[in-house]
Protein backbone atom coordinates (compact mmCIF):
# COMPACT_ATOMS: atom_id res chain seq x y z
CA UNK A 1 0.00 0.00 0.00
CA UNK A 2 1.34 3.36 -0.98
CA UNK A 3 -0.78 6.44 -0.22
CA UNK A 4 1.99 8.87 -1.18
CA UNK A 5 0.21 10.28 -4.22
CA UNK A 6 -2.99 11.24 -2.43
CA UNK A 7 -1.76 14.53 -0.95
CA UNK A 8 -0.50 15.90 -4.28
CA UNK A 9 -3.81 14.82 -5.86
CA UNK A 10 -6.02 16.62 -3.36
CA UNK A 11 -6.72 19.66 -5.59
CA UNK A 12 -8.15 17.50 -8.39
CA UNK A 13 -10.05 15.34 -5.89
CA UNK A 14 -11.46 18.54 -4.39
CA UNK A 15 -12.70 19.53 -7.86
CA UNK A 16 -14.59 16.25 -7.97
CA UNK A 17 -15.98 16.82 -4.49
CA UNK A 18 -17.13 20.29 -5.51
CA UNK A 19 -19.16 18.79 -8.34
CA UNK A 20 -20.60 16.17 -5.99
CA UNK A 21 -21.65 18.79 -3.43
CA UNK A 22 -23.04 21.13 -6.07
CA UNK A 23 -25.12 18.37 -7.57
CA UNK A 24 -26.25 17.29 -4.11
CA UNK A 25 -27.30 20.78 -2.99
CA UNK A 26 -29.25 21.54 -6.17
CA UNK A 27 -30.85 18.08 -6.26
CA UNK A 28 -31.96 18.30 -2.61
CA UNK A 29 -33.41 21.76 -3.14
CA UNK A 30 -35.18 20.87 -6.37
CA UNK A 31 -36.27 17.49 -5.03
CA UNK A 32 -37.87 18.98 -1.91
CA UNK A 33 -39.68 21.68 -3.90
CA UNK A 34 -41.02 19.21 -6.48
CA UNK A 35 -41.69 16.66 -3.72
CA UNK A 36 -43.79 19.20 -1.80
CA UNK A 37 -45.80 20.03 -4.91
CA UNK A 38 -46.33 16.30 -5.50
CA UNK A 39 -47.36 15.76 -1.87
CA UNK A 40 -49.98 18.54 -2.08
CA UNK A 41 -51.22 17.05 -5.36
CA UNK A 42 -51.41 13.58 -3.81
CA UNK A 43 -53.51 14.87 -0.94
CA UNK A 44 -55.74 16.92 -3.23
CA UNK A 45 -59.44 16.10 -3.32
CA UNK A 46 -59.17 16.25 -7.11
CA UNK A 47 -58.93 12.54 -7.97
CA UNK A 48 -57.25 13.12 -11.34
CA UNK A 49 -54.53 15.22 -9.76
CA UNK A 50 -53.96 12.86 -6.84
CA UNK A 51 -54.03 9.87 -9.19
CA UNK A 52 -51.36 11.40 -11.42
CA UNK A 53 -49.15 12.25 -8.44
CA UNK A 54 -49.58 8.77 -7.04
CA UNK A 55 -48.67 7.17 -10.37
CA UNK A 56 -45.59 9.40 -10.61
CA UNK A 57 -44.40 8.47 -7.12
CA UNK A 58 -45.03 4.75 -7.59
CA UNK A 59 -43.30 4.78 -10.96
CA UNK A 60 -40.12 6.50 -9.87
CA UNK A 61 -39.93 4.46 -6.68
CA UNK A 62 -40.07 1.27 -8.70
CA UNK A 63 -37.23 1.84 -11.18
CA UNK A 64 -33.46 1.98 -10.57
CA UNK A 65 -31.83 5.38 -10.22
CA UNK A 66 -29.05 4.37 -12.63
CA UNK A 67 -31.70 3.77 -15.29
CA UNK A 68 -33.18 7.24 -14.75
CA UNK A 69 -29.74 8.86 -15.00
CA UNK A 70 -28.79 7.17 -18.26
CA UNK A 71 -32.27 7.55 -19.71
CA UNK A 72 -32.45 11.30 -18.93
CA UNK A 73 -28.99 11.79 -20.39
CA UNK A 74 -30.54 10.76 -23.70
CA UNK A 75 -34.02 12.11 -23.14
CA UNK A 76 -33.52 15.63 -21.77
CA UNK A 77 -31.84 17.07 -24.90
CA UNK A 78 -34.48 15.37 -27.04
CA UNK A 79 -37.39 16.77 -25.02
CA UNK A 80 -35.89 20.27 -25.07
CA UNK A 81 -35.43 19.92 -28.81
CA UNK A 82 -39.08 18.99 -29.07
CA UNK A 83 -40.30 21.94 -27.03
CA UNK A 84 -38.05 24.64 -28.45
CA UNK A 85 -37.48 23.24 -31.90
CA UNK A 86 -33.80 23.97 -31.62
CA UNK A 87 -30.92 21.77 -30.68
CA UNK A 88 -29.63 22.75 -27.26
CA UNK A 89 -26.61 21.11 -25.74
CA UNK A 90 -27.56 20.49 -22.10
CA UNK A 91 -24.53 18.64 -20.87
CA UNK A 92 -24.24 15.73 -18.49
CA UNK A 93 -24.47 17.87 -15.34
CA UNK A 94 -27.87 19.35 -16.17
CA UNK A 95 -29.35 16.06 -17.34
CA UNK A 96 -28.09 14.37 -14.16
CA UNK A 97 -29.53 17.15 -12.05
CA UNK A 98 -32.93 16.77 -13.71
CA UNK A 99 -32.78 13.02 -13.20
CA UNK A 100 -31.92 13.37 -9.49
CA UNK A 101 -34.58 16.02 -8.88
CA UNK A 102 -37.30 13.96 -10.55
CA UNK A 103 -36.22 10.71 -8.90
CA UNK A 104 -35.70 12.08 -5.40
CA UNK A 105 -38.94 14.09 -5.56
CA UNK A 106 -40.83 10.78 -5.39
CA UNK A 107 -39.14 9.96 -2.07
CA UNK A 108 -39.35 13.49 -0.66
CA UNK A 109 -43.05 13.50 -1.61
CA UNK A 110 -43.78 10.62 0.73
CA UNK A 111 -41.83 12.25 3.56
CA UNK A 112 -43.60 15.58 3.11
CA UNK A 113 -46.99 13.88 2.87
CA UNK A 114 -46.42 12.00 6.12
CA UNK A 115 -45.25 15.25 7.69
CA UNK A 116 -48.37 17.17 6.70
CA UNK A 117 -50.60 14.30 7.81
CA UNK A 118 -48.92 14.31 11.21
CA UNK A 119 -50.23 17.84 11.86
CA UNK A 120 -53.73 17.65 13.36
CA UNK A 121 -56.71 18.55 11.20
CA UNK A 122 -57.68 21.04 13.91
CA UNK A 123 -54.78 23.27 12.84
CA UNK A 124 -56.11 23.38 9.29
CA UNK A 125 -59.61 24.10 10.60
CA UNK A 126 -58.27 26.93 12.77
CA UNK A 127 -56.50 28.45 9.77
CA UNK A 128 -59.66 28.18 7.67
CA UNK A 129 -61.79 29.58 10.49
CA UNK A 130 -59.58 32.68 10.50
CA UNK A 131 -60.40 33.19 6.83
CA UNK A 132 -57.24 31.80 5.29
CA UNK A 133 -57.53 30.16 1.88
CA UNK A 134 -55.93 26.81 1.05
CA UNK A 135 -52.63 28.34 -0.07
CA UNK A 136 -52.27 30.51 3.02
CA UNK A 137 -53.24 27.68 5.37
CA UNK A 138 -50.61 25.42 3.80
CA UNK A 139 -47.85 28.02 3.47
CA UNK A 140 -48.27 29.79 6.80
CA UNK A 141 -49.59 27.08 9.11
CA UNK A 142 -49.25 23.49 7.89
CA UNK A 143 -45.95 23.35 5.96
CA UNK A 144 -43.80 25.23 8.51
CA UNK A 145 -44.91 22.79 11.22
CA UNK A 146 -44.60 19.77 8.92
CA UNK A 147 -41.08 20.72 7.79
CA UNK A 148 -39.96 21.12 11.38
CA UNK A 149 -41.09 17.57 12.10
CA UNK A 150 -39.68 16.20 8.83
CA UNK A 151 -36.22 17.76 8.94
CA UNK A 152 -34.44 14.63 10.26
CA UNK A 153 -36.08 12.40 7.63
CA UNK A 154 -35.37 14.85 4.82
CA UNK A 155 -31.72 15.03 5.88
CA UNK A 156 -31.47 11.25 6.15
CA UNK A 157 -32.82 10.95 2.61
CA UNK A 158 -30.30 13.58 1.48
CA UNK A 159 -27.42 11.54 2.96
CA UNK A 160 -28.53 8.59 0.84
CA UNK A 161 -28.65 10.94 -2.13
CA UNK A 162 -25.09 12.07 -1.34
CA UNK A 163 -23.91 8.49 -1.81
CA UNK A 164 -26.08 7.98 -4.88
CA UNK A 165 -24.55 10.97 -6.67
CA UNK A 166 -21.60 8.66 -7.43
CA UNK A 167 -23.81 7.00 -10.05
CA UNK A 168 -23.12 9.92 -12.39
CA UNK A 169 -19.95 8.07 -13.45
CA UNK A 170 -22.31 6.27 -15.86
CA UNK A 171 -22.56 9.38 -18.03
CA UNK A 172 -18.95 10.43 -17.58
CA UNK A 173 -19.29 13.23 -15.03
CA UNK A 174 -16.19 13.69 -12.88
CA UNK A 175 -17.61 13.65 -9.38
CA UNK A 176 -15.55 12.81 -6.30
CA UNK A 177 -15.58 9.04 -6.81
CA UNK A 178 -14.85 9.29 -10.50
CA UNK A 179 -12.02 11.76 -9.82
CA UNK A 180 -10.51 9.39 -7.26
CA UNK A 181 -10.85 6.43 -9.60
CA UNK A 182 -9.30 8.25 -12.59
CA UNK A 183 -6.53 9.78 -10.53
CA UNK A 184 -5.71 6.41 -8.95
CA UNK A 185 -5.47 4.79 -12.34
CA UNK A 186 -3.08 7.46 -13.60
CA UNK A 187 -0.91 7.22 -10.51
CA UNK A 188 -0.97 3.45 -10.47
CA UNK A 189 -2.51 3.44 -6.98
CA UNK A 190 -6.11 2.44 -7.77
CA UNK A 191 -6.63 0.55 -4.51
CA UNK A 192 -5.30 3.29 -2.32
CA UNK A 193 -7.35 5.99 -4.00
CA UNK A 194 -10.54 3.95 -3.73
CA UNK A 195 -9.84 3.21 -0.06
CA UNK A 196 -9.29 6.91 0.52
CA UNK A 197 -12.50 7.80 -1.34
CA UNK A 198 -14.39 5.22 0.71
CA UNK A 199 -13.05 6.73 3.91
CA UNK A 200 -14.14 10.21 2.83
CA UNK A 201 -17.68 9.02 1.95
CA UNK A 202 -17.86 7.19 5.28
CA UNK A 203 -16.72 10.14 7.38
CA UNK A 204 -19.11 12.57 5.69
CA UNK A 205 -22.14 10.24 5.65
CA UNK A 206 -21.63 8.83 9.13
CA UNK A 207 -20.85 12.25 10.58
CA UNK A 208 -23.94 13.79 9.02
CA UNK A 209 -26.04 10.84 10.13
CA UNK A 210 -24.87 11.26 13.73
CA UNK A 211 -25.72 14.95 13.65
CA UNK A 212 -29.17 14.12 12.28
CA UNK A 213 -29.80 11.60 15.06
CA UNK A 214 -28.90 14.19 17.65
CA UNK A 215 -31.17 16.72 15.93
CA UNK A 216 -33.96 14.15 15.92
CA UNK A 217 -33.68 13.73 19.67
CA UNK A 218 -33.71 17.47 20.23
CA UNK A 219 -36.71 18.05 17.96
CA UNK A 220 -38.59 15.16 19.54
CA UNK A 221 -38.71 16.83 22.96
CA UNK B 1 -82.89 40.09 12.70
CA UNK B 2 -81.26 36.72 12.57
CA UNK B 3 -77.48 36.62 12.35
CA UNK B 4 -77.24 32.86 11.91
CA UNK B 5 -80.17 31.08 10.27
CA UNK B 6 -80.05 27.29 10.00
CA UNK B 7 -82.83 25.84 7.87
CA UNK B 8 -83.60 22.12 7.57
CA UNK B 9 -79.93 21.10 7.54
CA UNK B 10 -79.12 17.41 7.10
CA UNK B 11 -75.72 15.80 6.75
CA UNK B 12 -74.52 12.29 6.08
CA UNK B 13 -71.18 10.52 6.36
CA UNK B 14 -71.76 7.93 3.68
CA UNK B 15 -74.90 6.13 4.78
CA UNK B 16 -74.73 7.40 8.34
CA UNK B 17 -76.87 10.45 9.04
CA UNK B 18 -75.18 12.81 11.51
CA UNK B 19 -77.57 15.75 11.26
CA UNK B 20 -81.30 15.38 10.72
CA UNK B 21 -83.38 18.33 9.56
CA UNK B 22 -81.90 20.88 11.98
CA UNK B 23 -83.61 24.27 12.07
CA UNK B 24 -82.82 27.16 14.40
CA UNK B 25 -81.58 30.69 14.34
CA UNK B 26 -79.43 33.03 16.38
CA UNK B 27 -80.45 36.67 16.44
CA UNK B 28 -78.03 39.55 16.59
CA UNK B 29 -76.73 39.91 20.13
CA UNK B 30 -78.25 36.64 21.21
CA UNK B 31 -76.37 33.95 23.17
CA UNK B 32 -77.45 30.43 22.32
CA UNK B 33 -76.11 27.39 24.15
CA UNK B 34 -76.16 24.03 22.38
CA UNK B 35 -75.99 20.99 24.64
CA UNK B 36 -76.56 17.27 24.36
CA UNK B 37 -74.85 13.92 24.91
CA UNK B 38 -71.61 13.20 23.07
CA UNK B 39 -72.15 12.05 19.52
CA UNK B 40 -75.38 14.03 19.30
CA UNK B 41 -74.04 16.13 16.42
CA UNK B 42 -73.70 19.45 18.24
CA UNK B 43 -70.05 20.00 17.26
CA UNK B 44 -70.87 19.01 13.70
CA UNK B 45 -73.77 21.45 13.61
CA UNK B 46 -71.70 24.40 14.84
CA UNK B 47 -68.99 23.59 12.28
CA UNK B 48 -71.52 23.70 9.43
CA UNK B 49 -72.11 27.38 10.29
CA UNK B 50 -68.68 28.41 8.96
CA UNK B 51 -68.52 25.55 6.47
CA UNK B 52 -65.75 23.60 8.20
CA UNK B 53 -68.23 20.74 7.81
CA UNK B 54 -70.14 20.58 4.52
CA UNK B 55 -73.81 19.59 4.59
CA UNK B 56 -75.88 17.92 1.90
CA UNK B 57 -79.37 19.31 2.54
CA UNK B 58 -80.85 22.54 3.77
CA UNK B 59 -79.54 26.08 3.97
CA UNK B 60 -77.52 28.20 6.36
CA UNK B 61 -77.34 31.98 6.21
CA UNK B 62 -74.84 34.05 8.16
CA UNK B 63 -75.68 37.75 8.06
CA UNK B 64 -77.71 37.01 4.93
CA UNK B 65 -74.88 35.18 3.12
CA UNK B 66 -75.61 31.58 2.08
CA UNK B 67 -72.95 29.24 3.47
CA UNK B 68 -73.82 26.31 1.21
CA UNK B 69 -73.85 28.30 -2.02
CA UNK B 70 -70.80 27.26 -4.10
CA UNK B 71 -70.51 30.86 -5.29
CA UNK B 72 -69.97 32.16 -1.76
CA UNK B 73 -66.43 33.33 -1.00
CA UNK B 74 -65.91 31.07 2.03
CA UNK B 75 -62.59 32.51 3.27
CA UNK B 76 -64.16 35.97 3.25
CA UNK B 77 -67.22 34.76 5.14
CA UNK B 78 -65.16 32.77 7.67
CA UNK B 79 -62.98 35.80 8.35
CA UNK B 80 -66.10 37.51 9.73
CA UNK B 81 -67.05 34.63 12.06
CA UNK B 82 -64.87 33.93 15.08
CA UNK B 83 -64.39 30.35 16.18
CA UNK B 84 -62.93 28.86 19.34
CA UNK B 85 -62.04 25.16 19.38
CA UNK B 86 -62.01 22.48 22.03
CA UNK B 87 -58.25 21.97 21.65
CA UNK B 88 -57.42 25.70 21.38
CA UNK B 89 -55.58 25.24 18.06
CA UNK B 90 -53.14 28.05 18.56
CA UNK B 91 -50.37 27.79 15.99
CA UNK B 92 -47.49 26.23 17.98
CA UNK B 93 -44.73 27.46 15.65
CA UNK B 94 -45.77 31.10 16.08
CA UNK B 95 -45.45 33.34 19.13
CA UNK B 96 -48.57 34.59 20.91
CA UNK B 97 -48.15 37.94 19.16
CA UNK B 98 -47.87 36.28 15.74
CA UNK B 99 -50.88 34.08 16.51
CA UNK B 100 -52.87 37.25 17.14
CA UNK B 101 -51.69 39.18 14.09
CA UNK B 102 -51.10 36.67 11.27
CA UNK B 103 -54.69 36.46 10.02
CA UNK B 104 -55.32 40.16 10.56
CA UNK B 105 -52.39 40.92 8.26
CA UNK B 106 -52.66 38.13 5.72
CA UNK B 107 -56.45 37.85 5.51
CA UNK B 108 -57.74 41.33 6.36
CA UNK B 109 -54.71 43.13 4.94
CA UNK B 110 -54.14 45.22 8.05
CA UNK B 111 -50.77 46.86 8.59
CA UNK B 112 -48.46 45.34 11.15
CA UNK B 113 -48.96 48.30 13.48
CA UNK B 114 -52.72 48.10 13.31
CA UNK B 115 -52.76 44.32 13.74
CA UNK B 116 -50.38 44.60 16.66
CA UNK B 117 -52.44 47.28 18.35
CA UNK B 118 -55.65 45.31 17.94
CA UNK B 119 -54.04 42.04 19.02
CA UNK B 120 -52.54 43.59 22.15
CA UNK B 121 -55.86 45.25 23.01
CA UNK B 122 -57.64 41.89 23.09
CA UNK B 123 -54.72 40.10 24.73
CA UNK B 124 -54.96 42.69 27.49
CA UNK B 125 -58.70 42.11 27.73
CA UNK B 126 -58.22 38.41 28.39
CA UNK B 127 -55.60 39.36 30.96
CA UNK B 128 -52.53 37.95 29.22
CA UNK B 129 -50.62 40.97 27.97
CA UNK B 130 -47.52 39.82 29.84
CA UNK B 131 -47.38 36.61 27.79
CA UNK B 132 -47.15 38.32 24.38
CA UNK B 133 -43.62 37.16 23.61
CA UNK B 134 -44.13 33.53 24.59
CA UNK B 135 -45.07 30.52 22.49
CA UNK B 136 -48.33 28.56 22.93
CA UNK B 137 -46.51 25.58 24.43
CA UNK B 138 -45.34 27.76 27.32
CA UNK B 139 -48.89 28.63 28.42
CA UNK B 140 -51.40 26.63 30.46
CA UNK B 141 -54.52 25.27 28.75
CA UNK B 142 -56.71 28.01 30.19
CA UNK B 143 -54.29 30.69 29.03
CA UNK B 144 -54.08 29.17 25.55
CA UNK B 145 -57.86 29.17 25.25
CA UNK B 146 -58.02 32.82 26.31
CA UNK B 147 -55.42 33.68 23.66
CA UNK B 148 -57.53 31.74 21.14
CA UNK B 149 -60.54 33.88 22.08
CA UNK B 150 -58.46 37.05 21.72
CA UNK B 151 -57.20 35.83 18.33
CA UNK B 152 -60.77 35.37 17.11
CA UNK B 153 -61.92 38.73 18.53
CA UNK B 154 -59.03 40.58 16.88
CA UNK B 155 -60.68 39.82 13.53
CA UNK B 156 -63.71 41.94 14.60
CA UNK B 157 -66.19 39.09 14.09
CA UNK B 158 -69.93 39.63 13.67
CA UNK B 159 -70.56 36.42 15.64
CA UNK B 160 -68.57 33.94 17.70
CA UNK B 161 -68.80 30.14 17.61
CA UNK B 162 -67.55 28.16 20.60
CA UNK B 163 -67.04 24.42 20.15
CA UNK B 164 -66.75 22.94 23.66
CA UNK B 165 -64.25 25.59 24.72
CA UNK B 166 -63.76 24.22 28.23
CA UNK B 167 -63.95 20.45 27.64
CA UNK B 168 -60.20 19.96 27.28
CA UNK B 169 -59.33 22.07 30.32
CA UNK B 170 -58.34 21.05 33.82
CA UNK B 171 -61.21 21.92 36.20
CA UNK B 172 -59.38 24.80 37.85
CA UNK B 173 -58.96 26.54 34.51
CA UNK B 174 -62.56 26.32 33.34
CA UNK B 175 -63.67 29.48 35.12
CA UNK B 176 -61.01 31.80 33.72
CA UNK B 177 -62.27 30.93 30.22
CA UNK B 178 -65.95 31.12 31.17
CA UNK B 179 -65.37 34.55 32.75
CA UNK B 180 -64.09 35.87 29.43
CA UNK B 181 -67.10 34.37 27.65
CA UNK B 182 -69.57 35.85 30.16
CA UNK B 183 -68.02 39.27 29.73
CA UNK B 184 -68.28 38.90 25.97
CA UNK B 185 -71.95 37.92 26.25
CA UNK B 186 -72.68 40.95 28.43
CA UNK B 187 -71.14 43.19 25.79
CA UNK B 188 -73.72 42.03 23.29
CA UNK B 189 -71.64 39.65 21.15
CA UNK B 190 -73.70 37.18 19.10
CA UNK B 191 -72.64 33.77 20.38
CA UNK B 192 -73.38 30.16 19.60
CA UNK B 193 -71.77 27.91 22.21
CA UNK B 194 -71.56 24.15 22.30
CA UNK B 195 -70.94 23.46 25.98
CA UNK B 196 -71.90 21.32 28.93
CA UNK B 197 -71.42 24.22 31.34
CA UNK B 198 -74.99 24.65 32.51
CA UNK B 199 -73.91 27.32 34.98
CA UNK B 200 -72.75 29.41 32.02
CA UNK B 201 -76.02 28.69 30.21
CA UNK B 202 -78.06 29.82 33.23
CA UNK B 203 -76.02 32.97 33.64
CA UNK B 204 -75.89 34.36 30.11
CA UNK B 205 -77.77 32.24 27.59
CA UNK B 206 -80.89 33.62 25.96
CA UNK B 207 -81.84 30.27 24.51
CA UNK B 208 -80.84 26.66 25.02
CA UNK B 209 -80.84 24.03 22.29
CA UNK B 210 -80.76 20.37 23.22
CA UNK B 211 -79.61 17.91 20.56
CA UNK B 212 -79.74 14.13 20.46
CA UNK B 213 -78.86 11.70 17.68
CA UNK B 214 -78.30 14.47 15.16
CA UNK B 215 -81.62 16.23 15.70
CA UNK B 216 -82.65 19.35 17.59
CA UNK B 217 -84.96 18.01 20.30
CA UNK B 218 -85.47 21.18 22.35
CA UNK B 219 -85.04 24.81 21.37
CA UNK B 220 -86.45 27.21 23.93
CA UNK B 221 -85.88 30.25 26.13
CA UNK B 222 -83.48 29.69 29.01
CA UNK B 223 -86.19 30.28 31.66
CA UNK B 224 -88.40 27.76 30.00
CA UNK B 225 -85.59 25.22 29.62
CA UNK B 226 -84.41 25.33 33.22
CA UNK B 227 -87.70 26.44 34.76
CA UNK B 228 -89.79 23.35 34.43
CA UNK B 229 -87.58 20.32 33.94
CA UNK B 230 -90.60 18.03 33.95
CA UNK B 231 -91.97 19.70 30.85
CA UNK B 232 -88.86 18.76 28.87
CA UNK B 233 -88.66 15.80 26.56
CA UNK B 234 -87.62 12.53 28.12
CA UNK B 235 -84.20 12.54 26.47
CA UNK B 236 -83.46 16.07 27.65
CA UNK B 237 -84.59 15.19 31.19
CA UNK B 238 -82.36 12.15 31.12
CA UNK B 239 -79.39 14.25 29.95
CA UNK B 240 -80.03 17.02 32.48
CA UNK B 241 -80.44 14.59 35.36
CA UNK B 242 -77.02 13.24 34.54
CA UNK B 243 -75.16 16.53 34.40
CA UNK B 244 -77.11 18.50 37.00
CA UNK B 245 -77.20 16.03 39.89
CA UNK B 246 -73.94 17.26 41.44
Amino acid sequence: MDFSQIIPSLPSLWDGMKLTLQLLALAVLGGIVLGTVLALARMSSNTVLSGLAKAYVNYFRSIPLLLVITWFYLAVPMILNWITGEFIAVGAFTSCLVAFVMFEAAYYCEIVRAGIQSISKGQLNAAYALGMNYGQAMRLIMLPQAFRKMTPLLLQQSIILFQDTSLVYAVGLIDFLNAARARGDIMGQSHEFLIFAGAVYFVISFGASTVVKRLQKRLAV
Amino acid sequence: MSMIAIKNVSKWYGDFQVLTDCTTDVKKGEVVVVCGPSGSGKSTLIKTVNALEPFQKGEIFVDGVSVGDPKTDLPKLRARIGMVFQNFELFPHLSITENLTIAQQRVLGRSQDEAMQKGMHYLDRVGLKAQAGKFPGQLSGGQQQRVAIARALAMDPIAMLFDEPTSALDPEMVNEVLDVMVELAHEGMTMMCVTHEMGFARKVADRVIFMDRGAIVEDCEKEEFFGDIDARSERARHFLSKILQH
